[in-house]
């Protein structure tokens, strides 16, 4: 199968990264090259085959939910693209 | 006494313990020659001020009963460091200083090491050779122009410059292995939940695993024991018992059964991958080693599958990069428009088309054909080395399909870059831990290394197998300084 150009539009709004047609276009050749060679699993038969979603075959464990740092709140808002004392700062959403 | 940054780990702590040397002394040495190496671009952030005064300190009240003693460390930027900028080489993280610290980090500050500043990587791991850090290239220090590997390609860099006595990276396909084959060191991707991921900035976090990368066998088990600690922090870090790896290496490797695949003999491998290997299955028997040839039949089929699992995780893993808490933001019109451009102009390329890959195999329509098939043959390749370990103990292969390329030579073909992992992709697929240790140079003297692959949690005996094989093999790097005026 090919990716066209509509789908690395569509891909491209999902993951929320802007493309102009240059990038679009490049990125077509790139990921068409890259399939053709994922495509190489299809020789595989997988019908009865469980899926490996981890390697880990212990159950996660539980902890209570506890505060653990305290008291850095300017420093994690000092990381804000936007200044502004106590929010986060983003482009108007609701008109 | 040689000179100090040219002296192993072990050698350090045992000066600094006998007190022929103090921290002080050690760490000024390591800055000075990181001053004098800056055109390797070997790091992102140096912390060489705070680095001294920390020696100092350790000086005025040493605790001699710790493991690293006022040994200074440089360590990959994809560790995040309490109170210094932390960007994973990447634009988005260019102005982020992390809250907290790494786990693994903390455990080596915990035994008294001390943090000489960040090694540039990949854009989020991303990478085989270094080239897609938005901080530039690095520069190997075997020869001009060469890439080091990556992704933890400024570790490898820093290390084999003598730069840093040891080194932590990450490996997510071979991201430590790699490198530490191009450059002539050790290198220990560790059994998947040996080493915790909490405060490591993720990129695939079923494969994703923090080792150890340093310039012999020995110096490797030093900080393994360091840093492989059970962490409730991380939910898939496995509360196993933990071997004392340095008191318990030894080079008493008789009658160890080591496989040899055939499925790693790939179409268009160097003749002179093949003689090194050759050459290490000798190396072994001399060791005592027993030889037997096994099959691990879904090898070639590791490379497809990990280009769909990374690139998924990735695609999830990332989302959270939207400039609105921290990192670069861009300027848009609205909040859609300011994410998009956000995500455009603070991912690198590489970056971008992974996640654009992950973003499409796990979307409506394709999850089935394209990831869920992932998984499932991901699950044949580990059953070929659950089959495999009925019969071995533990599994000898090349560390990589080639010696390090030029800079710029393989940029403009992902899929060619992607071929550099080919043998150390199924380890990562399967959860366990693998070593590359220096093997011999090819024609041209640039170095190749030797991979060990370990059943699960059994480090201590690929560790055992590596430092019996490093004192036949008798490897030397050969460094000249080309890059200090």
């Amino acid at each position: 199968m090919t990716i066209d150009l509509k789908t690395i539009k569509h891909i491209s709004k999902l993951s929320r990264i802007s493309v102009d047609d240059a990038k679009a276009k490049k990125l077509e050749g790139d990921l068409n090259s890259i399939f053709e060679f994922i495509e190489k699993l299809n020789e595989l038969k997988t019908d009865n085959v469980e899926p490996l979603t981890s390697v880990v075959e212990a159950t996660l464990k539980l902890r209570s939910d506890e505060v653990k740092s305290k008291d850095i709140r300017d420093q994690i808002l000092k990381n804000s693209p936007e200044n502004n004392e106590d929010f986060f700062v983003v482009p108007k959403v609701v008109e | 006494m040689s000179e100090i940054t040219s002296q192993s780990l072990t050698e350090l702590v045992k000066n600094i313990k006998e007190k022929k040397i103090s921290s002080e002394e050690i760490t000024k040495s390591f800055v000075v020659r990181s001053e004098k190496s800056k055109s390797l671009n070997s790091y992102i952030t140096e912390d060489f001020s705070s680095a001294l005064k920390k020696a100092k300190i350790f000086d005025t009240k040493p605790n001699f009963d710790l493991k690293l003693p006022g040994i200074p460390i440089a360590v990959k930027d994809l560790f995040c460091t309490n109170g210094l900028k932390t960007t994973a080489g990447s634009k988005i993280l260019n102005n982020f200083v992390p809250t907290y610290e790494s786990t693994v980090t903390q455990n080596i500050w915990n035994e008294g090491a001390i943090l000489l500043g960040k090694l540039n990587c990949d854009e989020f791991a991303m990478g085989s050779s270094n080239e897609t850090s938005f901080f530039g290239n690095v520069q190997n220090p075997i020869d001009k122009d060469l890439v080091p590997g990556g992704s933890s390609g400024g570790s490898a860099s820093a290390l084999a410059a003598n730069l840093t006595p040891i080194t932590i990276g990450t490996d997510t396909g071979g991201s430590i292995r790699q490198p530490a084959s191009f450059t002539g060191t050790v290198g220990l991707k560790p059994t998947y939940g040996s080493c915790s991921r909490y405060g490591i900035v993720a990129f695939a976090s079923s494969l994703d695993q923090a080792g150890p990368m340093s310039k012999n066998v020995k110096d490797c088990a030093l900080l393994q024991e360091v840093i492989s600690t059970y962490d409730i922090k991380d939910s898939t870090s496995i509360d196993f018992k933990r071997k004392n790896y340095f008191k318990d290496l030894t080079k008493n490797i008789k009658g160890k059964k080591i496989g040899i695949p055939k499925e790693y003999r790939v179409d268009g491998m160097p003749n002179i991958i093949e003689e090194l290997w050759t050459k290490g299955i000798e190396y072994a028997k001399n060791c005592g080693a027993e030889i037997v040839d096994i099959s691990l039949p879904h090898t070639s089929y590791a490379l497809p599958a990990y280009y769909i699992v990374a690139p998924a995780e990735a695609s999830s893993n990332l989302a959270r990069y939207d400039g609105v808490k921290y990192g670069f933001r861009s300027k848009g019109e609205n909040l859609i428009d300011m994410y998009e451009k956000t995500r455009s102009e603070g991912f690198g390329d590489e970056v971008q088309r992974r996640i654009m890959i992950g973003t499409y195999v796990l979307s409506s329509g394709y999850y089935d054909a394209y990831y869920l098939k992932a998984q499932k043959v991901r699950k044949l390749i580990k059953n070929d080395f659950d089959e495999a370990y009925k019969k071995v103990d533990a599994i000898l292969t090349p560390s990589t399909p080639s010696s390090a390329f030029k800079i710029g030579e393989k940029t403009n073909d992902p899929v060619s870059m992607y071929l550099n992992d080919i043998f150390t992709v199924p380890v990562n697929l399967s959860g366990l831990p693998a070593i590359s240790i220096p093997a011999g140079v090819d024609a041209k003297g640039y170095p190749l290394g030797l991979q060990i692959i370990g059943k699960a949690f059994d480090e201590q005996n690929i560790l055992n197998i590596a430092y019996a094989m490093e004192e036949k093999i008798n490897f030397k790097n050969k460094i000249t300084d080309w890059w200090i005026k």
